[in-house]
């Protein structure tokens, strides 16, 4: 019950945040020099088409009127329609969104699993051979551009060593997870590049705590201060840290599910800029940063549940 | 006399590693992009289909791809073009974002609060979404990319900004040059500004990492800078279709990236070292 009232209290106070991002989202491509519908057609559209395509969208109306007309479309869970697919945005948006949440969902989970063991191992044994190797490892990594290991794991496992699919999305759950194998890696190199620094340094600090030398000299095994005591304190660390990087994770995902041909948002993303979709990239915008948004709150529950000291009210 | 150079910074300088390996590898990078085409004896842009797809080797180093072009002469040659391109795209945003940050923390109150709320909002947008979403809606071209760099990063510059001046405001030298009578220009950028921009230029080196990233990830798309211009990111889509035969093709530019990347990661550890000593 406490946890219902800490959820609907952060929601309340994000409201003025989601208000802004759909102010940002339908301004974005408005404050653009040129005008959209001739941008939209390009050099083919006739002046003819360029006015039919405005009183279509709407954009002789004044701005106020179209912005008051897309919040009270969005509040009727309508997005408009897709000048590319010819469809109403909502449902098409639904559809992709699953991919994209799998995609994000599976590589945090691939980086915690590497942040976590190798953040201890490195922080216990500071100096030591491994601590370098992983320092080393993961600055090539964060420097690594994700469509370029892409590529090459594509050439990797999938052509030489033909053990991944090249590109898609399965039909049932262990094919999908099959497809996401690669993808998901590269994702999570890039965050768990960030997460082992910061905590792999929050694990040093804990292991420097009073409590930690407490729990020794009263002769606890040291494999039970590592997990029950430091590990605990760790993790609160390691959602806090994901949180702060939840933007990046899910922007990540826009190029990699173009270069796997995962059929989620960010792929539609490209392709409807491609397309100059206009309407889409809006109501895509605006996905991208209330899901956001989500995870963040998300975090935030996850971190009152893990931390006592975080209080429900 | 007093030396130019303190012996302390000297010392500090001799025993940071990182920095002088980082510096190291940015001075080949610079060596490349300036003096990059007289080093190799091709044309980056010389099409010769007798010798397409050739293999690393002798003379071609990193091999040609489908067009015969020699691949070591165009990862070179996008050293320049992307590298100028990535300076401007940090530089843009390292000074709006910290004029904006000083003059927020600085002034406080309803000017602060609106910039800080708007800032908070677009901060939900993911970096690539913003700007693979502006760079598409105004169509490819560098002045576009380094207007849609300028929209979507000044942010993280603000911030870090914004918190160090909130920090200074609350020490006695700005209170004292406050008391002194000086104009508000005066107090922000002779007494505050070199104070508050330490955090922001280290921030700016981890900050090239990123729009590397980001300018070779709109080139790979196609939204950035247009073939047959040499840039990495285009380079490794154009390899992509020849994954099988030409691995080289996409390999070499991508090394090239990351080597962009450890250097500026490089220097960002070291320049954080050497400019905020840790006791």
């Amino acid at each position: 019950m406490k946890l219902v009232f800490f959820t609907l209290s952060r929601l309340a106070q994000l409201l003025p945040v989601l208000l802004g991002i759909t102010f940002v989202a339908f301004f974005l491509l408005r404050v653009m020099p040129g005008d959209p519908a001739t941008l939209m057609l390009g050099s083919r559209g006739t002046p003819e088409d360029i006015a039919a395509l405005t009183r279509q969208l709407g954009l002789d109306r004044p701005l106020s009127a179209q912005y008051l007309s897309f919040l009270s479309d969005i509040a009727r869970g309508s997005f408009g329609r897709s000048i590319a697919y010819k469809a109403q945005i909502g449902p098409l948006i639904g559809e992709r969104l699953w991919p994209t949440l799998a995609l994000v969902g599976f590589s945090t989970v691939l980086a915690v699993a590497m942040t976590v063991p190798l953040a201890m191992l490195t922080a216990v044994r500071r100096g030591g051979v491994l601590d370098h190797l992983v320092k080393i490892f993961f600055v090539v990594a964060m420097s690594m551009p994700g469509f370029w290991l892409g590529v090459l794991l594509i050439l990797l496992f999938a052509i030489v060593i033909p053990i991944f699919p090249v590109s898609g999305y399965g039909d049932d759950f262990l094919t999908r997870l099959h497809h996401l194998v690669l993808p998901a890696t590269i994702i999570a190199l890039g965050t768990a590049a960030l997460t082992i620094r910061s905590l792999r340094s929050s694990i040093v600090a804990v292991l420097g705590a009073d409590y930690i030398d407490t729990a020794r000299a009263k002769g606890m095994p040291e494999r039970i201060v590592l997990w029950h005591h430091v590990f605990r304190n760790s993790l609160t660390s390691t959602i806090s840290v994901l949180a702060v990087h939840t933007s990046w994770v899910v922007g990540g995902t826009v190029v990699i599910e173009t270069v796997f041909g995962i059929p989620g948002l960010g792929s539609l993303l490209v392709s409807s800029i491609s397309a100059r979709d206009y309407p889409m990239v809006q109501g895509l915008t605006l996905t991208f940063a209330v899901l956001v948004v989500s995870i963040n709150l998300l975090a935030d529950v996850a971190y009152a549940l893990v931390d006592p000291r975080v209080s429900l009210s | 006399m007093r030396p130019l150079v303190s012996d302390a910074t000297r010392l500090r300088f001799a025993r940071n590693g990182n920095l002088q390996f980082g510096l190291a590898m940015l001075s080949l990078l610079v060596l490349a992009s300036v003096a990059g085409s007289a080093l190799v004896p091709f044309d980056p842009l010389d099409i010769d289909f007798g010798q397409a797809l050739q293999p690393p080797g002798w003379p071609h180093l990193f091999g040609t791809d489908d067009l015969g072009r020699d691949v070591l002469a165009r990862v070179v040659a996008s050293a320049s073009v992307d590298m100028k391109v990535v300076s401007i795209c940090v530089l843009l945003p390292f000074l709006i974002g910290s004029t904006i940050g000083l003059v927020s923390g600085y002034f406080g109150g309803w000017i602060d609060l609106i910039i800080m709320r708007f800032v908070d909002v677009l901060w939900a947008f993911p970096f690539y979404v913003l700007v693979i979403s502006i760079v598409g809606a105004l169509g490819p071209g560098t002045g576009n990319i380094y207007l849609a760099f300028s929209m979507v990063v000044w942010i993280s510059f603000a911030r870090i900004v914004r918190g160090e001046v909130l920090l200074a405001r609350r020490l006695e030298y700005t209170q004292a040059v406050s008391v002194l009578g000086y104009s508000h220009a005066r107090i922000m950028l002779r007494h505050v500004l070199p104070n508050v921009i330490t955090p922001a230029i280290v921030f700016m080196m981890a900050d090239v990492v990123l729009t590397i990233l980001g300018v070779t990830s709109l080139g790979f798309l196609g939204l950035g800078i247009q073939p047959p211009t040499p840039e990495w990111g285009v380079m490794i889509a154009e390899g992509r279709n020849f994954i099988q035969d030409g691995w080289w093709i996409s390999l070499f530019p991508g090394l090239a990236i990351v080597f962009v990347g450890i250097t500026f990661s490089l220097i960002g550890d070291g320049l954080d070292d050497f400019l905020r000593p840790k006791p």
